[in-house]
C-alpha cells in the first residue's frame, strides 16, 4: 500500500558493480538484460544480478514494512471509531493491511532472506518505511484524508508495479492492488458523508485534516526526477516504470478534481489549471521537510518504530512458545 | 529461507471453487501445521476465496531447475499436435 | 437533528437478554481491537482482528434486534454508543484489560466457548431474527474456540514462561466465570418465553468443554471463590468507564454528527 519512491531509501552499501567478472557471469547477465527486454517475467530461482536482487529486497521488505507501520496510526482511532460501521471498516482495513506486509515479506522471502532478517533490518533503523506515516492521526477525519489520499497516492505509486519484471512481486501487488481500491472509496465516502450530512464542527474537522495531510502526502512520490539518480537502473530493470513528478501531476490532476466534489479547499493558493500544459501548476513543496521526516526527525518516527520493537520484543516468548510445541510434538509424532 | 528460531515458512494454496484446482497464492510463517491452516484461512480467505486450503512446509516443496528448463519444457513446444487448435476443422463440426 | 443525550433502552426482560449477549460481544470485540499493530507476531495481528471483526459483526446483528424488540426503535449506533454505564449488559470479564498474549487467548476461548454453546441453543429460539442471527454466529464461535483453544494449548505446554504466563491467567479469569452461569429473573423469562436457554444450562457443557482444554494444555481447573463480578446486571468493573470514554468519545463531542 504505502510504497515511496525507491529513491529516497538509501543505497545498499556495496552494491556498486563488481569490476571484474568472469564470462559466464558477463553472458548471464546479457541473457537476463534481454529477458528483461523482451518483457519476460523472472521467477524465484532465475538466475539474476546480485544488484537486482538486492535492489528488490530493499524495496519488497521496505514496502512491507510501511504497510506494517502504516496499521499503527490507523489502530489509533479503532477504539474511537464513532459508529460501528465505521469500526468495521476500519479494523478490515487494517487487517488488509497486515495481509499485505505479509504478502510483500513473503514476496521479498523468495530472494533468500528471511522474516526475522527483514525485520531486523527495520527495528535497528537500517531499512525505512514510507515517512507517511510519520505523522500523526490527530482527529477522526484523518482516517478519511490517509483513505482519500495516502491511499490515492499509495495506488498510483503500485499499480504500474503490477508489471514488475519479478514475477513474486508481481503477483503480490496484483493482489493488494485488488484489494486496495476499497481503503481509498471508504476514506472518501467518510469525508463526504460528513461534508454534505454533517454538522459545521465535522465540516470544520474535514478541512482541517485536509489542510494537515496535503503536503505529505504529494511528497509520497518521492523527490524530484532531477533529484532523483537511482530510478534510471529501475525503470531499466522493470521493478519502477513511471518516474516521480509524473506519477505526482497524475495524482494532483485527479484529487483536485475530487476536492471539488468534497468541497474542500487544498490548502496550496498556487494551485491552478494550466491550459496548455493540460495539467494543473502547484506550488512549491518543502523538501526541507520532507528530508527531515526521511531522516528520522519526524513527528512520530520514535513513536512508530518503538511500537513496533516493543511489540516485538514483548512478543518473543509467545512465538518462542509455539516452537517449543511445535518441536515437542514433532518428536513425539516422530517416536509414534 | 528462515533462521533457527524463526516460524517455518509455508506455502498456501487455494481452492476458489468445487471443481476448481487449488492454486498457489502466496506463503506465511507458521509454527505448526494446525496454526498454518488457520492463518491460512485469516489472511488469504477474506474475501471469499476459499472453499479448500492446501499448506505446505515450503522446504519440503521440490522444484524443476530453470537451469533445466530447455531440457524439461522445450520439447513440448514441437509437440503442437497435443492442442486442439492444431487441428482445423470444417466450421459445422468445430465446436468439439 | 439527533442530540448526544443517553438513551434509556427498555428494561423488558427480553432485550435484556439479548443485551447481554450483544455487549458482551462489542465489549470484547473492542478489546481485540487494541492488539492491532500490537501482535507477537504479523500472522496473529491477522488473526486477532479477524476475530474482533466477527464479534462486532454480532454485536452489531444482536443491537439492531434489540432496537427493533423494545419499540423504541433505536438502532445500533445509538444503543452502542449513547447509553450509561450501568445500562450496558456485558459480563465484566470482557470489559478487563487486554493483558498479555496468554491472558487475551484465554479469555477468547473462554468467551468463544460459552458463546458458541448459547448460540447452538439459540438456533431454536422461537424469535426468529435471533435464531437467524444465531445460525450465523456458530460457525464463527467454532472458529475462534479453535484458533483460542489451539493457542491455550500451544502456550500451557510451550515453554516455563508461557505456561506460567498461562497459570497466571487462568488465576485472574477464573473468578469472572461464575457470573456467565447464574441466572435471574431475565433468564427465567427467557427460559418460559422460549426466547432461549437460562445461562445456567450451559455451565456444564462449558465445564466440561474447559476441562478438556486445560487438560490439554497441562493445567488444572482453578478452585471457585466466593467472588462474584456483576456486569451483567449492569454494575460493573472500573475498567467499564474508561473503555466507554474513549468508546463514546466522538458521538458525545459531535452532537447531531453523521458519519
Amino acid at each position: 500500500m504505502y510504497t515511496q519512491a525507491m529513491d529516497t531509501m538509501d543505497q545498499e552499501p556495496g552494491t556498486r558493480k563488481k569490476a571484474v567478472r568472469s564470462a559466464e557471469e558477463m553472458l548471464l547477465e546479457q541473457r537476463f538484460e534481454a529477458r528483461i527486454d523482451e518483457g519476460d517475467f523472472i521467477e524465484a530461482k532465475d538466475w539474476m544480478p546480485e544488484h537486482y536482487r538486492k535492489t528488490l529486497v530493499r524495496q519488497i521488505s521496505q514496502h512491507a514494512h510501511s504497510e506494517i507501520v502504516g496499521m499503527l496510526p490507523e489502530g489509533n482511532w479503532i477504539s474511537r471509531a464513532p459508529t460501528l460501521k465505521r469500526k468495521a471498516i476500519l479494523l478490515a482495513k487494517v487487517q488488509d493491511e497486515g495481509g499485505h506486509g505479509l504478502y510483500l515479506y513473503a514476496a521479498a522471502e523468495t530472494l533468500g532472506t528471511s522474516r526475522d532478517q527483514l525485520l531486523d533490518a527495520l527495528h535497528t533503523g537500517k531499512a525505512k518505511y514510507s515517512s507517511i506515516f510519520n505523522y500523526p492521526t490527530l482527529t477522526w477525519a484523518d482516517m478519511g484524508t490517509i483513505g482519500w489520499l495516502v491511499d490515492g497516492a499509495a495506488i498510483m505509486n503500485q499499480v504500474p508495479i503490477c508489471r514488475c519484471s519479478y514475477a513474486p512481486y508481481a503477483r503480490a501487488m496484483i493482489r493488494i492492488c485488488r484489494e486496495e481500491s476499497f481503503h481509498q472509496r471508504q476514506g472518501y465516502e467518510a469525508l463526504l458523508t460528513m461534508m454534505q450530512q454533517g454538522t459545521d464542527a465535522q465540516r470544520a474537522m474535514v478541512q482541517e485534516t485536509v489542510n494537515r495531510w496535503w503536503w505529505p502526502s504529494i511528497m509520497m512520490f518521492g523527490p524530484p526526477d532531477d533529484q532523483s539518480p537511482n530510478s534510471a537502473q529501475s525503470m531499466r530493470w522493470g521493478i519502477k516504470r513511471i518516474s516521480n513528478d509524473e506519477l505526482r501531476q497524475k495524482f494532483i490532476d485527479a484529487t483536485v478534481d475530487q476536492a471539488k466534489v468534497l468541497g474542500v479547499t487544498l490548502p496550496d493558493p498556487e494551485l491552478k489549471w494550466n491550459e496548455e500544459r493540460q495539467h494543473y501548476d502547484y506550488g512549491p513543496i518543502d523538501w526541507s521537510e520532507f528530508w527531515r521526516v526521511v531522516g528520522g526527525d519526524g513527528p512520530c518516527n520514535h513513536e512508530r518504530l518503538g511500537a513496533r520493537v516493543k511489540a516485538w520484543e514483548d512478543g518473543a516468548w509467545v512465538r518462542e512458545a509455539a516452537l517449543a510445541h511445535a518441536s515437542k510434538h514433532a518428536a513425539a509424532q516422530q517416536a509414534a | 529461507m528462515t533462521t533457527q528460531n524463526e516460524w517455518p515458512l509455508w506455502e498456501v494454496f487455494v481452492r476458489t471453487k468445487a471443481g476448481l484446482d487449488h492454486k498457489h497464492c502466496g506463503s506465511l510463517h507458521a509454527a505448526d501445521p494446525k496454526m498454518a491452516i488457520q492463518l491460512a484461512r485469516d489472511v488469504y480467505t477474506r474475501r471469499q476465496e476459499g472453499s479448500s486450503l492446501w499448506v505446505v512446509r515450503s522446504d519440503q516443496i521440490v522444484a524443476s531447475d530453470p537451469g533445466d528448463k530447455d531440457m524439461y519444457f522445450d520439447p513440448m513446444e514441437d509437440k503442437v499436435y497435443r492442442h486442439p487448435t492444431f487441428y482445423a476443422l470444417p466450421e459445422s463440426v468445430n465446436h468439439m | 437533528m439527533q442530540t448526544s443525550t443517553s438513551i434509556q433502552p427498555s428494561r423488558d426482560p427480553a432485550a435484556q437478554y439479548v443485551l447481554r449477549l450483544a455487549d458482551t460481544c462489542l465489549i470484547l470485540g473492542q478489546r481485540l481491537g487494541e492488539w492491532c499493530g500490537h501482535a507477537p507476531v504479523l500472522e496473529e495481528d491477522i488473526a486477532l482482528t479477524n476475530t474482533a471483526l466477527d464479534l462486532i459483526g454480532q454485536a452489531r446483528a444482536l443491537l439492531t434486534h434489540v432496537g427493533q424488540m423494545d419499540g423504541q426503535a433505536h438502532d445500533e449506533d445509538q444503543l452502542a454508543f449513547l447509553r450509561e454505564e450501568r445500562d450496558y449488559l456485558n459480563v465484566t470479564m470482557v470489559e478487563l484489560p487486554r493483558g498479555d498474549f496468554a491472558f487475551t487467548v484465554l479469555r477468547n476461548a473462554m468467551v468463544a466457548t460459552f458463546l458458541k454453546l448459547a448460540w447452538q441453543r439459540l438456533a431454536g429460539s422461537l424469535d426468529t431474527e435471533l435464531a437467524a442471527i444465531a445460525g450465523k454466529a456458530v460457525k464463527e464461535a467454532r472458529y475462534h474456540q479453535q484458533h483460542a483453544g489451539d493457542w491455550v494449548v500451544r502456550l500451557g505446554d510451550g515453554t516455563p514462561e508461557s505456561r506460567q504466563r498461562l497459570d497466571a491467567a487462568l488465576g485472574q479469569l477464573w473468578r469472572y466465570t461464575p457470573e456467565l452461569f447464574e441466572d435471574d429473573a431475565v433468564d427465567a423469562h427467557a427460559a418460559a418465553s422460549g426466547l432461549g436457554p437460562r445461562w445456567s444450562e450451559l455451565q456444564g457443557p462449558w465445564r466440561a468443554d474447559m476441562t478438556l482444554l486445560l487438560d490439554e494444555a497441562g493445567l488444572a481447573l482453578p478452585t471457585d471463590s466466593a467472588f462474584r463480578s456483576t456486569g451483567k446486571r449492569g454494575l460493573h468493573s472500573e475498567h467499564m468507564g474508561h473503555i466507554l470514554t474513549e468508546m463514546q468519545y466522538l458521538q458525545r463531542a459531535y452532537p447531531g454528527g453523521v458519519w
